[in-house]
């Protein structure tokens, strides 16, 4: 029988999992969705994100309607009934198209929520191995730093951070950012995250330095450098991915609160979270501009925590923790919402 | 016991003060504006911009410019610019509401979320273990704010099954209260219920391989006596701590919460500053609730190694 490498072997049991399976299609569909923005704005709507069409009129099966009524109602869904302009409607006051919205705004929860997830495994990934490799008193200062940061409220730090910085503006050496930046927000929920993530990392590097490979990687002559990137990185593979995955999908809902709140993703960006803080004050009167895009941050969160979970259940059989462990409970640490 | 006590409580200490650093340089070191511009808020004029600068010091030197807020926040004299009034004052009226909330959502997620871990654990791989495993993933992918939207616009504006809005004291009319509170409540503790259900779901799953079981079994006890008496009780104790750790994560749930529903706690307090850009509000409720927090899991650390002193000992072996 040829041997299979473990990676095979995660990605065949991987393959079985019908559920996992069928939530990546879900999530690969809401790419595709929200990746089809330019073309849907372009040829379809034919207008912008941003465009305000508040005195204008559209064209629904023959009849003229005004975009924004005279109390300042926007027009609902007319679906196909305008050739694709305001699919799912205005936005507001403003007459924004719902949908183009919709799918520019997507863009950004997904940007937001997978280059902060990155940076901060990046990070904790770095201080993880400097401190579980060198231990001493490296691992002191890197351990108690993060859990100051750790003992800080997650949304409480988040969004004293949004509001300072939403303000104020970032400037730190040669990064400049204005205060309605994007980078602001995935700077802020990386920071915050950087914690859950260096906390287990470097539990499992302490565990692995003890291990044969590094003992023999070291008799070779192999440098600290050598030992943490070559050698103990790799074996981290399966635990980074797992806490990639799981990681998005939290940061996404941090996202979407924080831009909920208007200390998140600022004007004139939008993100699904920026489009429930301005629909919900139209609640009463057109709830579809709540509904849809909670509905396609539910959709994408919860496939992303499925297809995550599966991963984890194919690449470490063994471990007993499912779900829950996402937040850090398996570490007993609690939840980081 | 004592000892551990005091240690605990020290280490507390500390971590105070760190934040109370972090808070200082988040609004005042980091940003790159000037942030006397911050806090006088949006209607900002050049006086009222150079009154502060004064008041806060912020000509001065960092640590003194450290001593002038923390003195403001903990003396009870900052006041928010934007609303003109005193913010420890309107923290204070805001806390049985927000206590209210917090204690009834915690009530609701622990019973719900043991029964639900029980029930699955019991009938693991069954058709209820899989409904609960829906449940519980769809829980924690739901954004809180927007499920507190949709329960206030479909069960409280379109079907009148709820009440709205503001607080009715508990001594007022306890009914009043409970209904008013109703929907935030199990809107704050739904995304708990799925997690706490699966923790405990797989310690009781664990539990169940332990050697005392089999002799509990062997003993010729009773299916149910064994998982109440023998599973579910040795699987609590994390579920315990955990519940310590997480009530104080609920201050940040509370704020959407309240915000949302119009509850008139803390939670809206800070989400009327947040959408106001109002710094001063923001700026207490965040020092205060991240010190109730390490206070509070410090307490519930050491009334944890008064019940089970093999703490104490990891403690020390760290």
């Amino acid at each position: 029988m040829a041997g299979r490498s473990p990676w095979y072997l995660a990605y065949r049991r991987l393959r079985r999992n019908r559920v996992a399976l069928g939530f990546s299609g879900l999530f690969v569909a809401i790419v595709v969705f929200v990746g089809a923005a330019p073309l849907w704005a372009n040829h379809v709507a034919g207008t912008g994100p941003n465009a305000t069409h508040t005195t204008e009129k559209v064209e629904v099966d023959g009849e003229s309607r005004e975009v924004v009524n005279r109390e300042g109602r926007p027009i609902g869904p007319l679906w196909l009934g305008a050739g694709g302009k305001f699919f799912l409607g205005a936005d507001g006051r403003l007459g924004r198209d719902e949908m183009v919205r919709l799918m520019y705004g997507g863009r950004i929860s997904l940007f937001v929520g997978f280059l902060s997830t990155l940076i901060a495994i990046v990070l904790a990934t770095t201080l993880g191995l400097l401190a579980g490799y060198y231990r001493g008193w490296a691992d002191t200062v890197i351990s108690r730093s993060l859990d100051v940061i750790w003992a800080f409220p997650v949304t409480l730090l988040a969004i004293a951070l949004g509001l300072a910085l939403a303000t104020g503006g970032l400037q730190v050496g040669p990064l400049d950012l204005s205060s309605n930046s994007l980078w602001i927000p995935i700077l802020i929920i990386a920071f915050v995250y950087t914690p859950y993530m260096a906390r287990p990392i470097r539990g499992e590097v302490l565990a692995l330095r003890e291990k044969e490979f590094v003992e023999a990687a070291v008799s070779q002559g192999a440098g600290p450098l050598r030992v943490m990137f070559g050698e103990l990185l790799p074996n981290l593979g399966s635990t980074l991915i797992v806490f990639f995955t799981l990681g998005v999908a939290q940061n996404m809902l941090l996202e979407s609160m924080l831009s909920f709140l208007g200390v998140g993703v600022q004007a004139p960006n939008t993100s699904w979270g920026t489009m429930i803080g301005e629909g919900f004050e139209l609640i009463s009167t057109a709830p579809l501009l709540t509904v849809i895009p909670g509905t396609m941050i539910l959709l994408t969160v919860l496939a992303i925590n499925i297809v995550g979970d599966g991963l984890r259940d194919a690449l470490d059989p063994k471990s007993k923790v499912r779900i829950e462990a996402r937040t850090g409970i398996s570490e007993s640490q609690g939840t980081a919402v | 016991m004592a000892r551990f006590a005091v240690r605990r409580l020290a280490g507390a200490a500390v971590v105070m003060f760190a934040i109370s650093l972090i808070v200082f340089a988040i609004f005042n070191v980091i940003p790159s504006s000037d942030p006397a511009v911050s806090l006088a808020g949006k209607n900002a004029t050049p006086a009222l911009i150079a009154g502060i600068t004064e008041e806060w010091g912020l000509d001065e030197s960092l640590p003194r410019q450290y001593v002038t807020m923390m003195e403001k926040i903990f003396g009870g004299d900052l006041i928010s610019y934007e609303g003109r009034e005193d913010v420890d004052e309107r923290i204070l009226e805001g806390v049985p509401a927000t206590f209210s909330l917090c204690i009834g959502a915690a009530a609701i997620w622990m019973f719900f979320g043991i029964l639900f871990g029980y029930l699955s654990a019991v009938r693991s791989g069954g058709l209820l273990d899989r409904a609960l495993t829906i449940v519980a993933v769809t829980g924690i992918s739901i954004p809180v704010f927007w499920l507190a939207a949709i329960f206030l616009n479909y069960l409280t504006y379109k079907t009148q099954l709820f009440p709205s809005g503001t607080y009715v004291p508990f001594t007022e009319s306890p009914f009043e209260w409970a209904s008013h509170l109703f929907l935030p409540w199990v809107t704050l503790a739904i995304t708990y219920i799925g997690i706490y259900s699966r923790v405990l779901r797989s310690n009781m799953l664990d539990a169940m391989k332990e050697d005392y079981v089999r002799t509990a079994r062997a003993k010729g006890l009773s299916e149910r006596h064994v998982m109440t008496r023998h599973v579910l009780r040795n699987s609590l104790a994390p579920i315990v701590t955990l519940f310590g750790l997480d009530f104080g994560v609920l201050l940040g749930g509370a704020i959407v919460v309240e915000g949302v529903f119009n509850l008139d706690g803390i939670g809206l307090y800070t989400f009327e500053s947040l959408i106001n850009q109002d710094l001063p509000p923001v700026m207490a409720v965040v020092i205060f609730g991240a010190f109730f927090i390490v206070l509070f899991n410090a307490l519930v650390d050491i009334a944890y190694a008064y019940l089970d002193p093999r703490v104490k000992l990891g403690e020390s072996a760290q």
